[in-house]
Protein backbone atom coordinates (compact mmCIF):
# COMPACT_ATOMS: atom_id res chain seq x y z
CA UNK A 1 0.00 0.00 0.00
CA UNK A 2 1.73 3.66 -0.83
CA UNK A 3 1.46 6.22 1.04
CA UNK A 4 -0.97 9.34 0.23
CA UNK A 5 1.41 11.59 -2.22
CA UNK A 6 2.89 14.50 -0.58
CA UNK A 7 1.99 15.63 3.25
CA UNK A 8 -0.74 16.41 5.04
CA UNK A 9 -1.75 18.48 8.31
CA UNK A 10 -2.81 16.16 10.86
CA UNK A 11 -4.57 16.74 14.61
CA UNK A 12 -2.60 16.45 17.81
CA UNK A 13 -5.45 13.92 19.77
CA UNK A 14 -3.32 13.33 22.79
CA UNK A 15 0.10 14.70 24.05
CA UNK A 16 1.30 13.80 27.46
CA UNK A 17 4.55 13.13 29.52
CA UNK A 18 5.99 9.75 29.71
CA UNK A 19 9.37 8.71 32.22
CA UNK A 20 11.63 11.47 30.25
CA UNK A 21 9.50 11.15 26.81
CA UNK A 22 6.63 12.75 25.70
CA UNK A 23 3.88 10.18 24.09
CA UNK A 24 1.39 11.74 21.49
CA UNK A 25 -1.41 10.70 19.21
CA UNK A 26 -2.44 12.15 15.94
CA UNK A 27 -5.46 11.42 13.94
CA UNK A 28 -4.49 10.55 9.58
CA UNK A 29 -8.10 11.16 7.85
CA UNK A 30 -5.88 9.87 4.87
CA UNK A 31 -3.58 7.51 4.94
CA UNK A 32 -3.44 3.90 5.28
CA UNK A 33 -2.72 2.37 8.59
CA UNK A 34 1.35 1.97 8.71
CA UNK A 35 2.71 -1.78 9.32
CA UNK A 36 5.51 -2.02 12.35
CA UNK A 37 8.01 -0.58 11.49
CA UNK A 38 7.09 2.05 9.31
CA UNK A 39 7.80 5.65 9.85
CA UNK A 40 6.28 9.01 9.15
CA UNK A 41 8.31 12.64 8.29
CA UNK A 42 6.75 14.94 11.01
CA UNK A 43 7.18 18.88 11.32
CA UNK A 44 4.91 20.82 13.00
CA UNK A 45 2.29 23.35 11.44
CA UNK A 46 3.20 26.12 13.29
CA UNK A 47 6.60 26.72 15.02
CA UNK A 48 8.46 25.25 12.62
CA UNK A 49 11.89 26.98 11.54
CA UNK A 50 10.50 30.20 13.01
CA UNK A 51 13.02 32.00 14.70
CA UNK A 52 15.99 30.90 14.19
CA UNK A 53 15.55 29.57 10.78
CA UNK A 54 15.73 25.40 12.65
CA UNK A 55 14.16 23.26 12.86
CA UNK A 56 13.59 23.44 9.21
CA UNK A 57 13.75 19.75 7.73
CA UNK A 58 10.74 17.27 9.02
CA UNK A 59 12.10 14.64 11.43
CA UNK A 60 11.37 10.64 10.56
CA UNK A 61 9.93 9.27 13.43
CA UNK A 62 9.08 5.71 13.70
CA UNK A 63 5.60 4.41 14.07
CA UNK A 64 5.01 3.37 18.33
CA UNK A 65 0.93 2.14 18.13
CA UNK A 66 -1.67 2.55 15.51
CA UNK A 67 -5.42 1.57 16.01
CA UNK A 68 -8.90 2.97 14.11
CA UNK A 69 -10.51 5.78 15.48
CA UNK A 70 -13.93 7.45 14.28
CA UNK A 71 -12.47 9.78 12.26
CA UNK A 72 -9.33 8.31 10.63
CA UNK A 73 -6.12 6.30 11.38
CA UNK A 74 -4.70 7.07 15.36
CA UNK A 75 -0.80 6.98 14.96
CA UNK A 76 0.55 7.30 18.40
CA UNK A 77 5.05 8.30 18.39
CA UNK A 78 7.18 8.41 21.33
CA UNK A 79 9.54 11.06 21.26
CA UNK A 80 12.87 12.71 23.14
CA UNK A 81 13.64 16.44 22.64
CA UNK A 82 17.02 15.97 21.57
CA UNK A 83 17.42 18.62 19.13
CA UNK A 84 15.45 21.70 17.58
CA UNK A 85 12.85 19.41 15.85
CA UNK A 86 12.08 16.77 18.79
CA UNK A 87 12.24 19.50 21.31
CA UNK A 88 9.17 20.97 19.04
CA UNK A 89 7.01 17.80 18.60
CA UNK A 90 7.61 17.58 21.95
CA UNK A 91 6.55 20.92 23.06
CA UNK A 92 2.88 19.97 20.75
CA UNK A 93 -0.68 20.71 22.20
CA UNK A 94 -3.87 18.86 21.99
CA UNK A 95 -5.77 20.65 18.74
CA UNK A 96 -2.41 21.71 16.98
CA UNK A 97 -1.64 20.29 13.39
CA UNK A 98 1.48 18.51 12.17
CA UNK A 99 2.79 17.97 8.72
CA UNK A 100 2.30 14.52 7.84
CA UNK A 101 4.07 12.20 5.41
CA UNK A 102 3.67 8.75 5.20
CA UNK A 103 3.41 5.69 6.27
CA UNK A 104 7.18 5.31 4.42
CA UNK A 105 9.66 2.71 4.47
CA UNK A 106 9.32 -0.88 4.73
CA UNK A 107 8.06 -2.86 7.45
CA UNK A 108 9.19 -5.87 9.83
CA UNK A 109 9.29 -9.74 8.31
CA UNK A 110 7.27 -12.30 10.37
CA UNK A 111 9.68 -15.04 11.60
CA UNK A 112 8.58 -17.63 9.28
CA UNK A 113 9.17 -15.07 6.54
CA UNK A 114 13.11 -14.04 7.52
CA UNK A 115 13.88 -18.14 8.13
CA UNK A 116 10.94 -20.79 7.15
CA UNK A 117 11.87 -22.73 10.16
CA UNK A 118 12.08 -20.25 12.57
CA UNK A 119 9.73 -20.46 15.74
CA UNK A 120 8.96 -17.37 17.20
CA UNK A 121 10.58 -13.91 17.88
CA UNK A 122 12.47 -11.72 20.25
CA UNK A 123 12.43 -8.12 20.43
CA UNK A 124 15.21 -6.26 21.97
CA UNK A 125 14.37 -2.90 22.47
CA UNK A 126 16.23 0.01 23.93
CA UNK A 127 15.12 3.77 24.99
CA UNK A 128 13.15 5.44 22.82
CA UNK A 129 14.04 2.57 20.05
CA UNK A 130 11.09 0.71 22.09
CA UNK A 131 8.40 2.24 20.24
CA UNK A 132 8.87 0.19 17.19
CA UNK A 133 8.67 -2.73 19.24
CA UNK A 134 5.58 -2.14 20.87
CA UNK A 135 3.32 -2.18 17.43
CA UNK A 136 5.37 -5.02 16.61
CA UNK A 137 4.46 -7.01 19.48
CA UNK A 138 1.29 -6.40 19.46
CA UNK A 139 0.73 -7.57 15.62
CA UNK A 140 2.48 -10.71 16.55
CA UNK A 141 0.69 -11.89 19.68
CA UNK A 142 -2.25 -11.15 17.37
CA UNK A 143 -0.80 -13.92 14.88
CA UNK A 144 -0.25 -16.39 17.96
CA UNK A 145 3.47 -15.95 17.20
CA UNK A 146 5.77 -17.10 20.52
CA UNK A 147 7.65 -14.06 21.58
CA UNK A 148 9.53 -12.95 24.30
CA UNK A 149 10.23 -8.98 24.54
CA UNK A 150 13.28 -7.45 26.02
CA UNK A 151 13.62 -4.03 26.41
CA UNK A 152 16.65 -1.33 27.90
CA UNK A 153 16.83 2.12 29.47
CA UNK A 154 19.88 3.99 30.34
CA UNK A 155 17.70 5.38 33.27
CA UNK A 156 14.36 6.36 34.83
CA UNK A 157 14.45 9.55 32.87
CA UNK A 158 15.30 7.67 29.04
CA UNK A 159 12.03 4.89 30.34
CA UNK A 160 9.27 6.57 28.82
CA UNK A 161 6.34 4.67 26.62
CA UNK A 162 6.88 1.87 29.09
CA UNK A 163 3.61 2.06 30.43
CA UNK A 164 1.44 3.04 27.55
CA UNK A 165 3.15 0.86 25.31
CA UNK A 166 3.90 -2.50 27.06
CA UNK A 167 1.47 -2.69 29.89
CA UNK A 168 -1.95 -3.94 30.56
CA UNK A 169 -4.01 -2.88 33.16
CA UNK A 170 -1.12 -1.54 35.08
CA UNK A 171 0.73 -4.49 34.99
CA UNK A 172 4.11 -5.07 32.67
CA UNK A 173 2.91 -7.74 30.07
CA UNK A 174 4.27 -10.73 30.80
CA UNK A 175 6.56 -11.47 27.59
CA UNK A 176 8.50 -7.90 28.60
CA UNK A 177 11.81 -8.39 30.43
CA UNK A 178 13.90 -5.14 31.74
CA UNK A 179 16.73 -3.98 31.88
CA UNK A 180 18.01 -1.04 33.27
CA UNK A 181 22.01 0.66 33.44
CA UNK A 182 20.93 2.17 36.58
CA UNK A 183 19.14 -0.70 38.05
CA UNK A 184 16.04 1.01 39.24
CA UNK A 185 14.08 -1.68 37.06
CA UNK A 186 14.48 -5.34 36.15
CA UNK A 187 18.12 -6.54 35.34
CA UNK A 188 21.11 -4.03 36.10
CA UNK A 189 23.05 -3.78 33.42
CA UNK A 190 22.41 -4.09 29.13
CA UNK A 191 19.93 -5.46 27.60
CA UNK A 192 22.07 -7.67 25.50
CA UNK A 193 23.21 -9.24 28.46
CA UNK A 194 19.63 -10.52 28.36
CA UNK A 195 20.12 -11.50 24.97
CA UNK A 196 23.19 -13.40 25.51
CA UNK A 197 21.44 -15.61 28.47
CA UNK A 198 18.47 -16.15 26.35
CA UNK A 199 20.36 -16.64 22.75
CA UNK A 200 22.37 -19.43 25.35
CA UNK A 201 18.88 -21.41 25.57
CA UNK A 202 18.37 -24.74 23.68
CA UNK A 203 15.89 -23.19 21.57
CA UNK A 204 16.04 -19.76 20.98
CA UNK A 205 18.77 -20.45 17.88
CA UNK A 206 15.44 -20.91 15.78
CA UNK A 207 14.17 -17.43 16.72
CA UNK A 208 14.60 -14.16 15.17
CA UNK A 209 15.53 -11.40 16.62
CA UNK A 210 14.16 -7.69 16.04
CA UNK A 211 16.30 -4.93 17.79
CA UNK A 212 15.70 -1.57 17.57
CA UNK A 213 17.59 1.42 19.44
CA UNK A 214 20.75 3.36 20.08
CA UNK A 215 23.77 2.27 17.40
CA UNK A 216 25.35 0.90 19.96
CA UNK A 217 23.19 -1.57 20.92
CA UNK A 218 22.04 -2.29 17.74
CA UNK A 219 26.02 -3.02 16.27
CA UNK A 220 25.61 -5.41 19.30
CA UNK A 221 22.58 -6.94 18.97
CA UNK A 222 23.56 -7.25 15.01
CA UNK A 223 27.18 -8.74 16.34
CA UNK A 224 25.47 -11.60 19.33
CA UNK A 225 23.29 -12.91 16.24
CA UNK A 226 25.76 -12.93 13.72
CA UNK A 227 28.26 -15.09 15.82
CA UNK A 228 25.62 -17.40 16.79
CA UNK A 229 23.63 -18.06 13.22
CA UNK A 230 20.92 -16.20 14.49
CA UNK A 231 18.86 -13.93 11.89
CA UNK A 232 17.76 -10.74 12.77
CA UNK A 233 16.00 -7.48 11.20
CA UNK A 234 17.08 -4.09 12.99
CA UNK A 235 15.58 -1.03 12.40
CA UNK A 236 18.05 1.79 12.17
CA UNK A 237 17.69 5.43 11.75
CA UNK A 238 19.66 8.06 9.56
CA UNK A 239 19.78 11.40 9.05
CA UNK A 240 17.10 11.73 7.00
CA UNK A 241 15.60 15.08 5.07
CA UNK A 242 13.16 13.80 2.94
CA UNK A 243 12.02 9.90 3.68
CA UNK A 244 10.96 9.20 0.21
CA UNK A 245 14.26 8.64 -1.37
CA UNK A 246 14.66 12.00 -3.13
CA UNK A 247 17.76 13.66 -0.90
CA UNK A 248 20.50 10.64 -0.54
CA UNK A 249 21.26 11.78 2.70
CA UNK A 250 20.36 8.78 4.65
CA UNK A 251 23.17 5.92 3.69
CA UNK A 252 23.92 3.11 5.29
CA UNK A 253 27.18 0.95 4.25
CA UNK A 254 26.38 -2.38 2.49
CA UNK A 255 28.96 -5.25 3.62
CA UNK A 256 29.67 -5.87 -0.38
CA UNK A 257 29.92 -1.99 -0.81
CA UNK A 258 28.19 1.32 -1.57
CA UNK A 259 25.27 1.96 0.17
CA UNK A 260 21.67 1.64 0.28
CA UNK A 261 19.16 4.82 1.18
CA UNK A 262 17.59 3.89 4.45
CA UNK A 263 14.25 5.56 3.67
CA UNK A 264 13.53 3.53 0.80
CA UNK A 265 15.96 0.35 0.97
CA UNK A 266 14.86 0.29 5.13
CA UNK A 267 14.28 0.93 7.73
CA UNK A 268 14.23 -2.57 8.41
CA UNK A 269 17.31 -3.81 7.58
CA UNK A 270 18.51 -7.90 7.75
CA UNK A 271 21.38 -7.90 10.10
CA UNK A 272 23.78 -9.30 7.15
CA UNK A 273 22.53 -6.97 4.79
CA UNK A 274 24.04 -3.91 6.60
CA UNK A 275 27.98 -3.61 7.72
CA UNK A 276 28.99 -3.01 10.51
CA UNK A 277 26.18 -0.28 12.89
CA UNK A 278 28.27 2.87 12.74
CA UNK A 279 28.37 4.27 16.56
CA UNK A 280 30.13 6.70 18.57
CA UNK B 1 2.41 27.83 -21.42
CA UNK B 2 6.22 28.43 -20.95
CA UNK B 3 8.52 27.18 -24.03
CA UNK B 4 12.12 26.40 -23.05
CA UNK B 5 14.01 25.95 -26.18
CA UNK B 6 11.54 24.70 -28.31
CA UNK B 7 9.97 22.45 -25.48
CA UNK B 8 6.40 23.12 -24.29
CA UNK B 9 6.12 23.01 -20.89
CA UNK B 10 2.68 22.95 -18.56
CA UNK B 11 4.03 25.48 -15.93
CA UNK B 12 7.30 26.92 -15.24
CA UNK B 13 8.26 24.87 -12.33
CA UNK B 14 11.09 22.33 -12.93
CA UNK B 15 13.03 19.92 -9.93
CA UNK B 16 16.22 21.10 -9.64
CA UNK B 17 18.96 17.81 -10.04
CA UNK B 18 19.90 15.65 -7.63
CA UNK B 19 16.75 16.64 -5.28
CA UNK B 20 14.21 14.22 -6.59
CA UNK B 21 14.44 10.53 -7.76
CA UNK B 22 11.12 10.21 -9.87
CA UNK B 23 11.09 6.21 -9.87
CA UNK B 24 11.90 5.95 -6.15
CA UNK B 25 9.01 8.64 -4.84
CA UNK B 26 6.52 6.27 -7.27
CA UNK B 27 7.48 3.10 -5.60
CA UNK B 28 6.61 5.61 -2.34
CA UNK B 29 3.53 7.08 -3.32
CA UNK B 30 2.27 5.04 -6.40
CA UNK B 31 0.79 6.27 -9.32
CA UNK B 32 -0.58 9.11 -7.94
CA UNK B 33 2.49 10.98 -8.61
CA UNK B 34 2.16 10.34 -12.14
CA UNK B 35 -1.57 11.88 -12.13
CA UNK B 36 -0.18 15.12 -10.18
CA UNK B 37 3.84 15.09 -11.04
CA UNK B 38 4.73 18.09 -9.42
CA UNK B 39 7.43 19.27 -12.15
CA UNK B 40 6.48 20.35 -15.87
CA UNK B 41 10.10 18.87 -17.14
CA UNK B 42 12.01 16.15 -15.08
CA UNK B 43 15.81 16.75 -14.44
CA UNK B 44 17.41 13.60 -13.62
CA UNK B 45 19.88 12.76 -10.60
CA UNK B 46 23.64 13.58 -12.30
CA UNK B 47 24.70 10.95 -14.56
CA UNK B 48 28.72 9.88 -14.67
CA UNK B 49 30.31 7.64 -17.28
CA UNK B 50 31.02 5.21 -14.50
CA UNK B 51 28.98 3.83 -11.65
CA UNK B 52 29.71 5.89 -8.69
CA UNK B 53 28.66 5.15 -4.61
CA UNK B 54 28.46 8.34 -2.94
CA UNK B 55 30.18 9.95 -0.29
CA UNK B 56 30.37 8.10 3.33
CA UNK B 57 28.09 8.99 5.53
CA UNK B 58 27.50 11.83 7.21
CA UNK B 59 25.97 13.44 4.23
CA UNK B 60 23.60 15.97 5.60
CA UNK B 61 23.38 18.52 8.12
CA UNK B 62 20.35 20.96 9.05
CA UNK B 63 21.55 24.32 9.19
CA UNK B 64 19.45 27.47 9.79
CA UNK B 65 16.57 27.37 7.00
CA UNK B 66 18.72 24.92 5.41
CA UNK B 67 21.15 22.21 5.14
CA UNK B 68 24.21 20.99 3.76
CA UNK B 69 24.70 18.51 2.00
CA UNK B 70 27.44 16.14 0.95
CA UNK B 71 25.98 13.30 -1.26
CA UNK B 72 28.63 12.43 -3.53
CA UNK B 73 26.99 11.87 -6.84
CA UNK B 74 25.85 8.31 -6.24
CA UNK B 75 24.57 6.94 -9.78
CA UNK B 76 24.48 3.44 -11.80
CA UNK B 77 26.75 5.32 -14.63
CA UNK B 78 25.46 5.79 -17.79
CA UNK B 79 25.21 2.06 -19.44
CA UNK B 80 23.06 1.04 -16.21
CA UNK B 81 21.27 4.32 -16.55
CA UNK B 82 20.32 4.30 -20.06
CA UNK B 83 19.39 0.50 -19.41
CA UNK B 84 16.96 0.68 -16.07
CA UNK B 85 16.40 4.20 -15.61
CA UNK B 86 15.62 5.59 -18.59
CA UNK B 87 12.41 3.43 -19.85
CA UNK B 88 11.05 4.09 -16.27
CA UNK B 89 11.78 8.12 -16.39
CA UNK B 90 10.28 7.87 -19.79
CA UNK B 91 6.93 6.91 -18.56
CA UNK B 92 6.52 10.03 -16.33
CA UNK B 93 4.36 12.59 -17.71
CA UNK B 94 6.45 15.21 -18.75
CA UNK B 95 9.64 16.07 -20.86
CA UNK B 96 12.85 14.80 -19.00
CA UNK B 97 16.01 16.56 -18.79
CA UNK B 98 19.07 14.94 -18.08
CA UNK B 99 22.35 15.93 -15.95
CA UNK B 100 26.07 14.65 -16.87
CA UNK B 101 29.21 15.38 -15.67
CA UNK B 102 32.53 13.83 -16.65
CA UNK B 103 35.88 14.23 -15.25
CA UNK B 104 37.15 15.30 -19.10
CA UNK B 105 36.01 16.54 -22.49
CA UNK B 106 36.56 13.53 -23.74
CA UNK B 107 34.18 11.59 -21.47
CA UNK B 108 31.54 14.35 -21.29
CA UNK B 109 31.67 13.82 -25.23
CA UNK B 110 30.61 10.05 -24.68
CA UNK B 111 27.86 11.29 -21.84
CA UNK B 112 26.00 13.93 -24.33
CA UNK B 113 26.78 11.70 -27.35
CA UNK B 114 24.76 8.57 -25.96
CA UNK B 115 22.13 10.80 -24.06
CA UNK B 116 22.06 12.73 -27.43
CA UNK B 117 20.80 9.57 -29.28
CA UNK B 118 17.76 8.96 -27.16
CA UNK B 119 14.36 10.14 -28.32
CA UNK B 120 13.30 9.70 -24.72
CA UNK B 121 15.47 12.63 -23.44
CA UNK B 122 14.53 16.24 -24.51
CA UNK B 123 17.26 18.31 -23.18
CA UNK B 124 21.00 17.78 -21.36
CA UNK B 125 22.13 19.69 -18.39
CA UNK B 126 25.67 19.77 -17.86
CA UNK B 127 26.95 19.53 -14.31
CA UNK B 128 30.45 21.88 -14.25
CA UNK B 129 29.58 23.25 -10.49
CA UNK B 130 28.89 20.75 -8.49
CA UNK B 131 31.38 21.50 -5.15
CA UNK B 132 31.30 18.21 -3.97
CA UNK B 133 33.32 17.19 -6.79
CA UNK B 134 37.11 18.96 -7.74
CA UNK B 135 36.73 18.38 -11.58
CA UNK B 136 33.32 19.82 -11.58
CA UNK B 137 34.35 22.91 -9.92
CA UNK B 138 37.69 23.47 -12.27
CA UNK B 139 35.49 24.07 -15.01
CA UNK B 140 32.55 26.06 -13.86
CA UNK B 141 34.73 28.26 -12.11
CA UNK B 142 36.64 28.98 -15.10
CA UNK B 143 35.50 30.95 -18.14
CA UNK B 144 38.28 29.57 -20.69
CA UNK B 145 37.34 25.84 -19.53
CA UNK B 146 33.68 26.52 -20.04
CA UNK B 147 33.75 27.91 -23.51
CA UNK B 148 36.09 25.17 -24.71
CA UNK B 149 34.03 22.70 -22.73
CA UNK B 150 31.20 23.64 -24.57
CA UNK B 151 32.71 23.96 -28.24
CA UNK B 152 33.82 20.51 -27.62
CA UNK B 153 29.73 19.35 -26.86
CA UNK B 154 28.03 21.28 -29.21
CA UNK B 155 28.53 19.60 -32.77
CA UNK B 156 27.57 16.16 -30.63
CA UNK B 157 23.85 16.84 -30.10
CA UNK B 158 21.26 19.00 -31.62
CA UNK B 159 19.26 18.65 -28.28
CA UNK B 160 19.91 21.81 -25.98
CA UNK B 161 22.49 22.22 -23.81
CA UNK B 162 21.95 23.76 -20.32
CA UNK B 163 25.24 24.53 -18.25
CA UNK B 164 24.10 24.53 -14.26
CA UNK B 165 26.59 27.41 -12.71
CA UNK B 166 28.24 27.25 -9.74
CA UNK B 167 27.77 30.33 -7.52
CA UNK B 168 31.01 29.77 -5.94
CA UNK B 169 32.44 32.46 -8.20
CA UNK B 170 33.35 35.69 -7.75
CA UNK B 171 31.69 36.39 -11.30
CA UNK B 172 29.05 33.89 -12.36
CA UNK B 173 28.26 36.36 -15.48
CA UNK B 174 31.45 35.86 -16.98
CA UNK B 175 31.42 31.77 -16.99
CA UNK B 176 27.79 32.66 -18.48
CA UNK B 177 29.16 34.63 -21.41
CA UNK B 178 31.65 31.87 -22.14
CA UNK B 179 28.99 29.11 -22.24
CA UNK B 180 26.82 31.13 -24.44
CA UNK B 181 29.66 31.59 -26.67
CA UNK B 182 30.79 28.15 -26.37
CA UNK B 183 26.91 27.38 -27.85
CA UNK B 184 25.03 26.39 -24.36
CA UNK B 185 21.67 26.88 -24.97
CA UNK B 186 20.61 28.06 -21.38
CA UNK B 187 21.90 28.45 -18.12
CA UNK B 188 20.69 27.24 -15.03
CA UNK B 189 21.66 28.49 -11.59
CA UNK B 190 22.50 28.52 -9.10
CA UNK B 191 24.09 25.16 -7.54
CA UNK B 192 24.99 24.82 -3.88
CA UNK B 193 27.13 27.43 -2.27
CA UNK B 194 30.40 25.68 -0.82
CA UNK B 195 29.52 25.38 3.39
CA UNK B 196 30.51 23.45 6.62
CA UNK B 197 29.63 23.00 9.88
CA UNK B 198 30.84 21.58 12.90
CA UNK B 199 29.07 18.71 14.85
CA UNK B 200 28.24 20.02 18.51
CA UNK B 201 29.27 17.36 20.36
CA UNK B 202 32.33 16.62 18.46
CA UNK B 203 33.82 19.83 17.40
CA UNK B 204 34.77 18.19 14.33
CA UNK B 205 32.99 18.71 10.61
CA UNK B 206 29.58 17.66 10.76
CA UNK B 207 30.17 16.09 7.26
CA UNK B 208 32.40 13.01 6.92
CA UNK B 209 33.75 15.17 3.33
CA UNK B 210 34.34 17.70 5.51
CA UNK B 211 32.26 20.22 3.88
CA UNK B 212 29.51 19.96 1.30
CA UNK B 213 26.89 22.51 -0.51
CA UNK B 214 24.41 24.78 1.51
CA UNK B 215 20.55 24.94 -0.30
CA UNK B 216 17.38 25.72 1.15
CA UNK B 217 15.95 29.05 2.19
CA UNK B 218 19.36 30.44 3.41
CA UNK B 219 20.76 30.53 -0.19
CA UNK B 220 17.83 32.20 -1.70
CA UNK B 221 19.24 36.39 -1.70
CA UNK B 222 22.42 34.91 -2.94
CA UNK B 223 20.72 33.32 -5.91
CA UNK B 224 18.48 36.01 -6.91
CA UNK B 225 21.31 38.84 -7.36
CA UNK B 226 23.67 36.17 -9.22
CA UNK B 227 20.43 36.08 -11.94
CA UNK B 228 19.87 39.68 -11.68
CA UNK B 229 23.99 39.26 -12.79
CA UNK B 230 23.86 36.77 -15.05
CA UNK B 231 20.20 38.10 -16.49
CA UNK B 232 21.97 41.42 -17.53
CA UNK B 233 25.15 39.89 -19.23
CA UNK B 234 23.43 37.10 -21.73
CA UNK B 235 20.66 36.90 -24.00
CA UNK B 236 19.84 32.98 -23.50
CA UNK B 237 17.07 31.75 -21.09
CA UNK B 238 18.14 30.99 -17.73
CA UNK B 239 16.52 28.78 -15.10
CA UNK B 240 16.73 30.17 -11.55
CA UNK B 241 17.05 27.79 -8.57
CA UNK B 242 18.02 28.75 -4.79
CA UNK B 243 15.82 28.16 -1.98
CA UNK B 244 12.34 28.97 -3.62
CA UNK B 245 9.83 27.88 -1.43
CA UNK B 246 6.50 29.30 -2.50
CA UNK B 247 4.87 31.33 -5.30
CA UNK B 248 5.85 34.45 -4.24
CA UNK B 249 9.78 33.54 -4.01
CA UNK B 250 9.56 31.69 -7.95
CA UNK B 251 7.67 35.34 -8.62
CA UNK B 252 10.46 37.14 -7.48
CA UNK B 253 13.37 34.79 -9.64
CA UNK B 254 10.98 34.86 -12.81
CA UNK B 255 10.67 38.84 -12.26
CA UNK B 256 14.48 39.06 -12.23
CA UNK B 257 14.27 37.31 -15.42
CA UNK B 258 14.50 33.98 -15.45
CA UNK B 259 12.31 31.85 -18.43
CA UNK B 260 11.61 28.65 -15.92
CA UNK B 261 12.09 27.94 -12.01
CA UNK B 262 13.49 25.31 -10.34
CA UNK B 263 12.65 23.65 -6.81
CA UNK B 264 15.01 21.57 -4.95
CA UNK B 265 15.24 21.19 -0.93
CA UNK B 266 11.61 22.51 -0.51
CA UNK B 267 10.73 19.27 -2.29
CA UNK B 268 12.32 17.26 0.67
CA UNK B 269 10.01 19.00 3.24
CA UNK B 270 6.82 18.90 1.09
CA UNK B 271 6.94 16.00 -1.48
CA UNK B 272 4.29 17.73 -3.87
CA UNK B 273 6.08 21.13 -3.15
CA UNK B 274 6.36 22.13 -7.65
CA UNK B 275 3.04 21.54 -8.20
CA UNK B 276 2.19 23.70 -5.37
CA UNK B 277 4.32 27.07 -6.46
CA UNK B 278 3.12 26.25 -9.63
CA UNK B 279 -0.45 26.95 -8.57
CA UNK B 280 0.55 29.44 -6.24
CA UNK B 281 2.12 31.12 -9.16
CA UNK B 282 -0.59 30.73 -11.18
CA UNK B 283 -3.27 32.49 -9.01
CA UNK B 284 -0.85 34.47 -7.10
CA UNK B 285 -2.08 33.61 -3.74
CA UNK B 286 1.03 31.68 -1.33
CA UNK B 287 0.72 30.11 1.69
CA UNK B 288 3.12 33.09 3.00
CA UNK B 289 2.12 35.53 5.51
CA UNK B 290 1.00 38.89 3.62
CA UNK B 291 3.71 41.33 2.62
CA UNK B 292 3.47 44.13 4.65
CA UNK B 293 5.14 47.72 2.84
CA UNK B 294 8.24 47.92 1.37
CA UNK B 295 10.49 46.12 4.38
CA UNK B 296 8.07 43.24 4.66
CA UNK B 297 7.37 43.44 7.98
Amino acid sequence: MSAPFGRRLCEVATHQASGGYRIFSLIDREGSAPEPGQFYMLASEKGWGEGGGRPYLPRAISVAETAPSKDGVRLDFLVEGVGPGTDRLCELQAGESVWVTGPLGNAFSTPKQVKPDAAGAILVGGGIGIAPMAIWRRRLVEQGIPLRVLLGFRNQEHSGGLNELFCAAGTLCPDVRLASEDGHAGHQGFVTDLLVTMLAGDDATSAVVYSCGPPAMLEAVRALCADRGVACELAMESPMACGFGACFGCAVPKPEGGYMRLCVDGPVVRGDAVAEVAHA
Amino acid sequence: MPDFCGIALEHPVLNASGTYDAIAARKVFGDELLEDFPFSAFVSKTITPEPRAGNEPQRIWETPAGMINSIGLPNKGLERFLAEDLPQLAEMPVPLIVSVMATNRELFSRLVREVGERDEIAAIELNVSCPNVHSGLIVGENPDETQALLEALRPLTEKPLIVKLTPNVANPEAVAVAAEEGGADAVSLINTLKASALDPVTKQPALAAGHGGLSGPAVRPIALQQLRAVRAAVEMPLIGMGGISSGTDATEFLEAGATLVAVGTESFRDPRAGSRIAKELQTGVSDDPPRVGALDL
